[in-house]
Parts: C-alpha cells; sequence; structure tokens
C-alpha cells in the first residue's frame, strides 16, 4: 500500500493486517480439523511432554496429545464462543439500546440504570460467579458472557440512536406517518450498523479472551475437549520443563485477540478518517 | 373562502433546566400564541429571524413536535385531539420540505425507496403501481426515472431538494409546509426551487406555508405573509400591500434590508441595533422595543396586542406606519 509508506498502525495496514489474521483464525477453525493427521483427544503416554518435531510440529501435551490437533480444535471453541456472544450480546443490546434511545422518558430511564446495574459489577468476575453456580459447560460460559457483554452494546446503540433520531430524515419519516418500529429497523439502525462492526470485532476479541480465562480457571469447558485456554492452564505446571505446552496456545490467543482488534481499530478509521488512533483502553 | 387550516392560540413554551435536579428555572416560548386561518390553495409566508419561531410554528401545525397549547384544526378536525394512530394516518394530508437537502434524506437509502415509503405507509398507490408513480414524481420534479436508483449522495444540493419535495408530494397532501425550503441552496439554484415550488402549488391546488427569512423570496411566491417576532406574529397581511406599506417598525427595516439589482441606486437602510432579546427573558411591553427606532415609553410598559386596523391587515404595534420606509422603492424583491 503505497500510500501508507508501510507506518505500522497506520489505518489501511492495521485494517489488512487485522482482516488477515482473523481469516485465518475463520479458515483454521472452519476446515483445519479435516486437516489435521492426529485426533485431539488420543492418548501417547510414552511420548508425554515430547518437545516439537516433524511428526508433531508443536509437540505433545502432559498426556501425549499432539497440541496442533488440539489447537486446531481448540479454534472452534474459541471461535464458536465469540461468534454466538457477540451476536447474542450484540442483539440484546441493540434491542434495548436501540428502544432506550428512541423511546427516551421513563423507559430510557429504567434501561440505563439497569446497564448501570451490570456496569458496576467487574465483568469477568460476574461471569465467574455465573459459570461458578449454574456449573461448568459451554453454555453457560457463552451466557455467563452475553449477560456481562450486552451493556456495552446497549450504551453504544442508545448513544447512536439519539444522535441520529435528531437528524431530519427521521423527521421526514415521521411526517410520512411511518411507525416507529419501522423507522428504527430502517432509518436508524441501518446507520448504527458501522459503528456496531467496529463493537463487535472488539467484542469478539474480549469474549475469545474471557473463554480462555474461565477455561484456565477451569470454569470453562471440560477436559477432554480442547480450549486454548484449558490447554494454558494444564500447561502451567510443565512450565519449566515443557514451555510448549502453554506457549503455543497463548500465541493463538494473542495472534486472535490482535487480530480483532486490529481489525476494529481499522475499521474506527476506515468509517471516520479523522479520527486519530488514540492509546484509549477499550473494553468488551 | 374556507379555511383548510385554523391556527389558535398556539404555543410551545420549551422548559429551562438548570443545576444538579434540572429543575425548570424558565421557559423560551418559541411560541407565545399564535393565531393564523389559511385558506385553501393560498400561499402563505412566514417570516422573521432565527429564533423567532417560524420552524416551530411548522413543526407544530404538523404536530412533529407537540405544542403546549392551542388549536389545530385541519379541515375542521383538531389535530391536537388526535392519537398517534389517527394521526399518522392523517399524515397523508400535510407534508413538509425541510431546510437541509443533505440531513433530510436518508444517506442509505436508495432514491426509489425513499419515495416508496410514503406510499406504502399509506397505501395509496397499489404495489403493483408503485414504480410508475415514483417515476412520475421525479419527472414531476424535474429528475430523470433513472434517479431512483441512485443513492442521495450522488446529488446536488439543489437536485436532493427536489428529491425532498417529491417525498412531500407522493401522498398527494393538500397543505406543504415548507421550511425555509432554499435557504441552504446555493444561490444559483434557489430560483429554480422557488418556481418549482410554485409550479407545483398551482398545478395541485396546494396550500401551502412558505418558512423564509428573505423577504425578497416571498415577495414573489407569497399571497399573504405573516411576521413574526420572538414568537409572535407582528404584522400579518397581503403580501402586496405589506411590501407596498409595512406597518410594523420591524417589517420596515427588515424590508429595508432587501437588496436591490440596482448598483447606482443608494439606498439608506434602517439598521437594527442589537440580537433579538433572549426569548428566555423577554423585554416587558412591546417585545420589539429595545431595538425600536421608534419606541416610545408606552412602547416600554404596554404590550401591543395584534390587531385588524383594516381588512385582513393585523399589526401588533401602538404606532403602526409611524416609522416611514426610508430610502428608495421597498418593493424590490425577486431579484437575487
Amino acid at each position: 500500500m503505497a500510500e501508507d509508506y508501510g507506518i505500522p498502525g497506520s489505518g489501511r495496514a492495521t485494517l489488512w493486517a487485522g482482516a488477515v489474521l482473523v481469516v485465518v483464525v475463520l479458515l483454521i477453525a472452519l476446515f483445519g480439523p479435516l486437516l489435521t493427521p492426529y485426533d485431539p483427544t488420543t492418548l501417547r503416554l510414552e511420548q508425554r511432554l515430547e518437545t516439537p518435531s516433524l511428526a508433531h510440529p508443536l509437540g505433545l501435551d502432559e498426556l501425549g496429545r499432539d497440541i496442533l490437533s488440539r489447537m486446531v480444535y481448540g479454534a472452534r471453541i474459541s471461535v464458536g464462543v465469540g461468534l454466538s456472544v457477540v451476536i447474542l450480546a450484540g442483539l440484546l443490546g441493540t434491542l434495548l439500546g436501540a428502544i432506550s434511545g428512541y423511546a427516551g422518558g421513563r423507559v430510557d430511564t429504567v434501561l440505563m440504570r439497569l446497564t448501570d446495574v451490570f456496569l458496576a459489577f467487574p465483568g469477568i468476575l460476574l461471569a465467574i460467579a455465573l459459570v461458578a453456580v449454574l456449573g461448568p459447560a459451554l453454555r453457560h460460559v457463552v451466557l455467563a458472557l452475553v449477560v456481562i457483554g450486552w451493556v456495552g452494546y446497549a450504551r453504544l446503540v442508545r448513544g447512536q440512536v439519539l444522535q441520529i433520531k435528531e437528524q431530519e430524515f427521521v423527521t421526514a419519516a415521521q411526517a410520512a406517518g411511518v411507525r416507529a418500529p419501522r423507522i428504527v429497523l430502517r432509518h436508524i439502525l441501518p446507520n448504527v450498523l458501522p459503528t456496531l462492526l467496529v463493537q463487535a470485532s472488539l467484542g469478539m476479541a474480549g469474549a475469545i479472551l474471557a473463554e480462555a480465562s474461565l477455561s484456565f480457571l477451569g470454569l470453562g469447558i471440560q477436559p477432554p475437549t480442547p480450549s486454548w485456554g484449558a490447554m494454558i492452564n494444564a500447561g502451567r505446571s510443565h512450565l519449566l520443563d515443557a514451555p510448549h505446552l502453554a506457549l503455543f496456545p497463548g500465541i493463538a490467543i494473542l495472534l486472535t485477540v490482535m487480530g480483532l482488534n486490529f481489525l476494529g481499530d481499522g475499521l474506527v478509521d476506515l468509517i471516520n478518517p479523522r479520527r486519530r488512533r488514540s492509546g484509549e483502553p477499550r473494553e468488551d | 373562502m374556507t379555511a383548510l387550516l385554523e391556527v389558535r392560540d398556539l404555543r410551545k413554551h420549551f422548559p429551562v433546566r438548570r443545576g444538579l435536579l434540572q429543575r425548570v428555572t424558565g421557559h423560551v416560548k418559541a411560541l407565545d400564541g399564535v393565531s393564523l386561518d389559511l385558506a385553501s390553495g393560498e400561499c402563505f409566508a412566514l417570516v422573521g429571524e432565527s429564533g423567532s419561531g417560524k420552524t416551530t410554528f411548522g413543526r407544530c401545525v404538523l404536530r412533529l413536535e407537540e405544542p403546549t397549547s392551542g388549536v389545530v384544526r385541519f379541515q375542521g378536525e383538531d389535530l391536537l385531539a388526535l392519537s398517534p394512530a389517527e394521526l399518522r394516518q392523517r399524515r397523508k394530508h400535510f407534508q413538509v420540505v425541510f431546510q437541509d437537502p443533505y440531513g433530510s434524506l436518508n444517506p442509505r437509502m436508495r432514491i426509489h425507496s425513499i419515495l416508496s415509503e410514503p406510499l406504502e405507509v399509506h397505501d395509496t398507490v397499489a404495489e403493483s403501481e408503485r414504480a410508475e408513480r415514483i417515476d412520475e414524481l421525479l419527472t414531476l420534479v424535474g429528475l430523470t426515472k433513472d434517479a431512483g436508483r441512485r443513492f442521495p449522495h450522488e446529488f446536488s444540493g439543489g437536485q436532493r431538494q427536489r428529491i425532498g419535495i417529491a417525498r412531500a408530494l407522493a401522498p398527494e397532501p393538500s397543505l406543504l409546509v415548507a421550511d425555509e425550503p432554499v435557504s441552504a441552496l446555493d444561490v444559483s439554484v434557489r430560483a429554480q426551487i422557488i418556481n418549482l415550488l410554485v409550479d407545483l402549488q398551482n398545478r395541485f391546488g396546494l396550500t401551502m406555508i412558505f418558512i423564509a427569512h428573505d423577504l425578497a423570496v416571498v415577495e414573489q411566491t407569497a399571497d399573504r405573509v405573516g411576521v413574526m417576532y420572538l414568537g409572535r406574529i407582528v404584522e400579518l397581511g397581503a403580501t402586496r400591500d405589506i411590501f407596498a406599506a409595512p406597518q410594523h417598525p420591524y417589517t420596515v427595516s427588515l424590508l429595508s434590508a432587501v437588496p436591490v439589482a440596482e448598483p447606482t441606486r443608494r439606498r439608506d437602510r434602517i439598521l437594527l441595533t442589537g440580537e433579538p432579546p433572549s426569548p428566555l427573558s423577554p423585554p416587558p411591553g412591546c417585545p420589539f422595543h429595545p431595538r425600536c427606532p421608534i419606541a416610545k415609553d408606552r412602547c416600554r410598559e404596554e404590550e401591543p396586542s395584534l390587531t385588524e386596523s383594516k381588512e385582513g391587515r393585523q399589526v401588533a404595534c401602538h404606532y403602526p406606519g409611524e416609522l416611514e420606509p426610508v430610502g428608495a422603492r421597498l418593493s424590490a424583491g425577486g431579484t437575487f
């Protein structure tokens, strides 16, 4: 990209780097299991903790399972959780945010105080508590992450709706006699969508990280099904004698989350070229 | 003359909230008792400075904003008493053209969808005939039929305003509120849009409320003019009469600001000093007295009411007609 002069972090480069990383992870999650030579749960106890070799490029774990195969299968969990959380939290948050912003008044006050309650809890702690109560299972992880995740979408969408509903084309639709739900769906939400996409890509990174954290704590998916977070947890006790157990899943999480963040940042710049990349912290 | 629209003592007060508890500390009286009758087929111009309440009047009449009090009767029916569903259903009879041709079209909708929406909502045209009707509307406002496939950003300001007009005409309204339809446009295309509006008004017998801050525009379009100042009508009458013999000092000064297309003629203008007073704390007495060149003691104490000076002519001034128009002919509009 000539116009970037190859400066890292400049808009287009960020967007492309992010897009490539995300697409690669998605492809691995979709088709990877067709290509892996080993079953992720086959035990080879005599070869346990074996370092990377030609036969097993990323080595074997504490029970002699192929780490590459486990990571490929783990990608499905990460991507699956990430997508489900983003879609469900996004839908719920958008619905409530749009109602809150468009209706205004008392409805808005009630809904926004509700989001305040959710925001008052530290997100990951709430998720841990929820999963601990419900029991460790993938669907409980998704549920917990949706419960803490929808608030961000609701606030974002509400703000956008408040801004867009003051525009004259919305008044024009009202003047034409269009009903409120149709105004929101046809006139307002399409204009919120770009911002929502940015939030979704950043939110997915957060969800993947949160799933890994929960799995690391043993609250996510249960063995022997592989998950990146759980793999790091298992590798923890062998950090000194077999660091590759935790290292490779760690790198996978790092690259995926980085890719999604790049994509999100790149989209922000694409939507608003005037926005300079600032170091402000982001949350999912 | 049958009144299509009757407005009685229309008021719109915006509460002003201050402080931590958001207590109401006062009211901005954007509309402070406006009454008006509109005959079917007439073009009524409402002029005034920014903040005089003319846009609020248009929005309240269409109930795009809820007036604080007053009566708006359209074809004899009280619009303010209608339920939201009833109101939506009546909306096809009164439409609006907005000031900003950029903000008033949804950037993510094709022109076809923009024009089709009012038809779908009111079901005035059968689905099979909608495309035909949209072509007809586009032709009506001087655009080509292929405009329907394009997005708003592909058009110029003047073209967008034509689309806005087409949208307003789609449900075949009988009342059209044009809220400064040319203020945001390039001077070179203003005349085209005004001619289009006048043309369409004559063709369909539309009743029109033409909101403007430019008297030159008004002279050639309107049958009657109302001059607004601080939420009130201060002078009302036939366009011809008002331009020939303005009675209210404010009207006189507005007229003296109309440019004349004769560069050699030097004119004295009545320059108003100061800003319009804050509508939050209007001055006592006549609201215009702090800027009025002929204000007397009475004006500072007693508020003049809008009274009929002669047939169809109303003015709210204690000393109507005392401020002489200075300089050359005042009726000099028509040029831009």
